[in-house]
């Protein structure tokens, strides 16, 4: 899915541009990313995964469920 | 020759094996090499490109000359290399790239045209024609340059694959991997030891040195047995890393020997992904030749490599034997060859000031400039500063010095660094995250150097693990400097060979530099220098230098190519292993499989599962013939159909109604309880993701219905939706797919066959259309819904899936009684092309709501996924492709899924492009060719002629746009 953006999704009356980027646009850096990660062959968990698109670090993960209940 | 007495083999046990139909004897612990040279054969094979006469040239997985087929028919593997392969009783072996036969082979006039064939011969002849390149020249140069060939037979061997997860993953069981994994060991760590020989020691095996007062061998035999012993170990040996990736993961690719894969009927190799906290990689080091003048002929050998052959095997590659070098190393050649017996000619040492004491002709300052004989060495021509001397000799011993093995090192994208004092290259630290590397490998060349440093790995690999190791002082052995005079190649005429494999001269390089490829990269490529399969392993950094030379830089300036995976080639069989033919991808069956094969129905894939096409009676020639009758079941009496492959989603809590209000574009949280409602789902993006009915069977209790094909993708879906969007709603839900058989019982009679069924008769009433609910069959609990998917009136009828056989076989039989009986995915797909229900042909991931025509289920009283990006401009108008049918016109004229629509008079292109077609289908019903497609502006265009034409299979029909629901469009069937 790319970059976590996705979490962010925008109100329905957010506007052309605000829906297009949430659908359609991603950063693709050289470096640190989060991205969104699917455990589809094991427990399902949606995931935000912290890593170096450069080197192949990972610094860390989170569920996607506590990232987004944080920001609640 | 065989050495009367010594070496690591088994004289009691003799081995009979085949080399180009004629039959020879080794010994058990020979390899397919050593038995040849006992054997007194030194001519093996035939050069890539010129089909030059080749010998084995190393003792190891570098080998670039002695590449066999090893097995026969089906079994036949080609390019195993001689010098790695375990020989065993009964081994048929043959050479390759040659053609008549080895020692006759004709494409080595090949070589007479050398002159012509140098680096970027291709590139510069077979440019003109174009066209003549895939057709003509490249299958001829193909052929002429060859490896071995496949046999063309399915392989019937087995492999196997394998995970392992470790502390430390020691590569290479020499004496630092030993030392090192002996440490981490001790400490309490979890160790992996690999290594690519069938005996841990490496060279160790193939010198006469000492450690802790035992020799060698037997040193690293009784610490193989103490490690073995100790339950955190694994010992790995004819197991060869093969590549580093990220996150610690290892490749490695254990090869198992014939006769124990024959034996056991087991895996003939095993390909391992071994993750490793920290690693050692103490992979040695290869010996590198030196370039002169027809270097290439059977009988030179490196020097190491010898040494090998005599001390290990017990094998004399030569009976008169000349040693060549350029370091102190070689020297021990001239003496263990004395040691065996074997007459020495002569130690050539290109170093002025360099001394021996053995008793053998000692010519310092001196190179070998010329080697003469063409299938075997018959003698050497030496420049010295006296002047030049011919020796009569039937082998060469030759050492340029020696390669650490850096390349798993590389394999990460770093380079490795030069070191002037070994004129090679060692690993870059921390190339590799937590790979350490020790022994030869890092340069350190003596026995004691490579023990210390193994030691001293496995601290620092312990220390990152938090780990302390006990204190541990490396046993005794000699700790002789490594003094080396670089000498790469030899100044003078003729061709001198770098790339064996490959067939790349000094000329080559040097040309290569001439014409401007300069860069290492450009120099590789032109003239393909390191670019066979042994990747240039004894002759990479001598090219370099040669490169360097040619360029006037120096050798660190000049850089290097990088290494890849794999160390070593690695059967693509081992890889796959299981994931071939069925085992390729799981297979799902359904419960009513079995008996449906009974009945004779041919069973189709559909994604992973199989499914049902139709089922034939007896005197039905064509598959046709039966789908029209199943149709004419469902429409006049009863059929019965296993849908339980559609997803089935089981949703429940408080806030399952809003999840669904959420998700699909209808609402669902004002649906009654015991009522089933269709619904829509779409992308954020607006388009449809799938459709399907969703039946609520409690106050907090839903059950979806997903399409075959989307019931991952869906699930999925709402996984995010849950997770990553609303983590605040109370809801769970899981697939129960799998748990639940269900069957769809349609048609007239489908009522009067449930009621026969069910312990309470079910009526208009108590299942209305669109009712679902719980019933008891003969005592079990079921679920019914009464939905239709073909038109007629109709229901689905669920059993735990431990019931599915037996109620799929009595609805069957109860529906044959009726006149009916089950019916296939053709029927099916008739029946529901027939009504204008969509599927995944309709809905492939570009259509809208707008274009099947279900706008208005987008409900404007609340927010979905998809609602607001489905309102852009674009998705919805008359310049949308809308959902039509298509009614073929004049008898039997076929309409044929994407196909496209062009209006009458049009030029069939793509500017003039309509639409095109998405399902097709013969309608019994109508008696006529039926589709749905997608028309530009479709809606307005009822009753409009329109021409299909399908390019692909050449079909041509006029078709009329129609409604897409061609039968019963009022749907009183269904409802009464």
């Amino acid at each position: 899915m790319g970059h976590a953006l996705a979490l962010e999704r925008p109100a329905p009356d957010a506007g052309a541009q605000v829906w297009d980027d949430y659908v359609h646009n991603r950063e693709n850096p050289a470096g640190e990313t989060r991205d969104l990660w699917y455990h589809g062959l094991g427990c399902g968990a949606w995931l935000v995964v912290h890593r170096n698109t450069v080197t192949h670090e990972i610094y860390g993960a989170a569920l996607a469920r506590d990232v987004k209940g944080a920001g609640q | 020759m065989r050495v009367q007495s010594g070496g690591l083999i088994d004289r009691n046990t003799r081995l009979t094996f085949r080399f180009d139909g004629q039959s020879y004897q080794g010994f058990a612990g020979d390899t397919l090499a050593s038995a040849l040279l006992a054997n007194d054969i030194r001519l093996v094979g035939r050069s890539f490109k010129y089909h030059r006469p080749r010998g084995i040239l190393s003792a190891g997985s570098e080998e670039p000359n002695a590449l066999m087929t090893i097995g026969q028919g089906a079994y036949a593997e080609p390019n195993m290399r001689a010098t790695t392969a375990e020989l065993f009783d009964g081994m048929v072996a043959q050479s390759q790239n040659r053609w008549p036969s080895l020692g006759l082979d004709l494409l080595a006039i090949n070589n007479l045209a050398a002159p012509f064939l140098g680096a970027g011969f291709y590139y510069k002849t077979f440019m003109w024609p174009k066209a003549f390149w895939e057709k003509l020249y490249e299958p001829i140069i193909r052929r002429a340059a060859g490896l071995g060939a496949l046999s063309m037979a399915h392989n019937p061997d087995t492999y196997e694959r394998a995970w392992a997860h470790c502390d430390l993953l020691v590569i290479g069981a020499g004496p630092a991997g030993l030392m090192a994994a002996k440490a981490a060991a001790l400490a309490g760590l979890d160790v992996i030891i690999c290594d690519e020989d069938t005996r841990s020691g490496g060279r160790l095996n193939a010198e006469r040195l000492e450690v802790g007062g035992l020799p060698g061998a037997d040193w690293a035999q009784a610490l193989e047995a103490e490690l073995r012993a100790m339950p955190n170990v694994r010992i790995l040996l004819r197991t060869t890393v093969t590549g580093a990736y990220d996150g610690g993961t290892f490749g490695a690719l254990e090869v198992l020997p014939e006769t124990v894969a024959r034996k056991t009927g087991g895996a003939r190799a095993c390909f391992w992904r071994i993750v490793a906290r920290q690693s050692v990689l103490a992979a040695g080091a290869i010996e590198r030749p030196v370039a002169f003048r027809n270097n290439d002929r059977p009988g030179i050998m490196t020097a190491g490599a010898v040494r090998a052959y005599i001390n290990r095997w017990a094998v004399a590659p030569g009976r008169v034997v000349t040693v060549f070098g350029n370091n102190d190393d070689a020297h021990k050649t001239a003496a263990d060859l004395l040691a065996a017996g074997v007459h020495v000619a002569a130690l050539i040492d290109a170093r002025p000031d360099a001394t021996t004491e053995l008793d053998v002709p000692f010519y310092p300052g001196a190179v070998v400039c010329d080697a003469h004989g063409s299938k075997g060495l018959e003698a050497i021509t030496l420049q010295g500063p006296k002047g030049q001397e011919k020796i009569s000799t039937d082998c060469l011993a030759m050492s340029g010095g020696w390669n650490p093995s850096v390349h798993l090192s590389c394999h990460m994208n770093g380079r490795p660094e030069w070191r002037d004092d070994l004129a090679s290259f060692v690993p870059r630290a921390g190339a590799v995250p937590g790979m350490h590397a020790a022994g030869c490998c890092a340069g350190q060349m003596s026995t004691h150097a490579a023990l210390q440093g193994g030691l001293q790995a496995a601290q620092v690999a312990a220390q990152a693990l938090g780990v302390d190791l006990p204190d541990l002082a490396p046993p005794q052995a000699e700790d002789a400097p490594y003094r080396l005079a670089p000498l790469w190649a030899v100044p003078g005429k003729g061709r001198a060979w770098l790339d064996f494999q490959n067939d790349v001269t000094v000329k080559d390089v040097r040309q290569a530099a001439q014409e401007n490829f300069r860069s290492v990269e450009h120099m590789k490529r032109y003239t393909t220098q390191g670019m066979a399969t042994d990747q240039g392993k004894n002759s990479n950094v001598a090219a370099l230098a040669v490169l360097a030379d040619a360029t006037g830089r120096g050798i660190p300036e000049t850089g290097t190519t990088t290494f890849r995976p794999p160390y070593v080639p690695v059967p693509i069989a081992a890889m796959g292993a299981g994931a071939q033919g069925k085992g390729f991808a799981p297979e799902r069956l359904t419960t009513s499989h079995a008996a449906s094969l009974e009945m004779g129905a041919p069973m189709i894939a559909v994604g992973l599962w199989y499914r049902p096409s139709y089922f034939p009676r007896a005197g039905e020639t064509h598959w046709r013939h039966s789908c029209d009758r199943e149709v004419a079941h469902v429409r006049q009496a009863v059929g019965v159909c296993d849908v339980s492959t559609l997803g089935k989603i089981d949703i429940q809590g408080p806030d399952a109604g809003a999840l669904l209000d959420f998700v699909y574009t209808n609402t669902f949280s004002t649906l009654k309880v015991g009522r089933a409602r269709y619904g829509l789902m779409l992308r954020e993006d607006g388009h449809v993701m799938d459709d399907g009915t969703t039946a609520r069977l409690g106050e907090t209790h839903f059950v979806m219905t997903t399409t075959t094909a989307a019931a991952g993708q869906v699930m999925k879906h709402l996984e995010f939706v849950t997770q990553a969007l609303r983590p605040d709603l109370d809801v769970s839900f899981a697939s129960v797919t799998e748990q639940w058989a269900q069957f769809a019982i349609a048609g007239p009679k489908a009522r009067a066959l449930l009621n026969g069924l069910l312990d309470a008769p079910v009526d208009d009433s108590n299942f209305p259309f669109m009712g679902c609910g719980a019933v008891s069959l003969q005592g079990v609990a079921g679920r019914l819904f009464r939905i239709s998917f073909s038109g007629e009136h109709a229901y689905e009828l669920a059993v735990p899936a431990r019931f599915g056989d037996s109620l799929f076989r009595l609805l069957v039989a109860r529906a044959e009684e009726m006149g009916g009986g089950a019916y296939g995915m053709e029927a099916l797909n008739v029946l529901r092309v027939e009504k204008g229900f969509i599927t995944h042909s309709e809905i492939h991931g570009r259509t809208t709501a707008f274009d099947v025509g279900l706008e208005k289920m987008i409900s404007r009283k609340k927010d979905c996924i998809g609602q607001t990006m489905a309102d852009r401009p674009g998705l919805s108008g008359p310049e949308r492709e809308q959902l039509v049918g298509l009614l073929a016109l004049g008898n039997a004229r076929p309409l044929t899924a994407g196909a496209h629509l062009f209006k009458t008079g049009d030029e069939a292109i793509s500017a003039n492009d309509q639409g095109y077609i998405t399902s097709v289908a013969y309608s019994p019903s109508l008696g006529q060719f039926i589709g749905l497609g997608f028309l530009r502006d479709g809606r307005a265009r009822l009753g409009e002629e329109v021409q299909m034409v399908d390019h692909v299979r050449n079909v041509k029909t006029t078709c009329k746009v129609v409604n897409p629901v061609f039968f019963d469009p009022d749907g009183g069937r269904a409802r009464g």
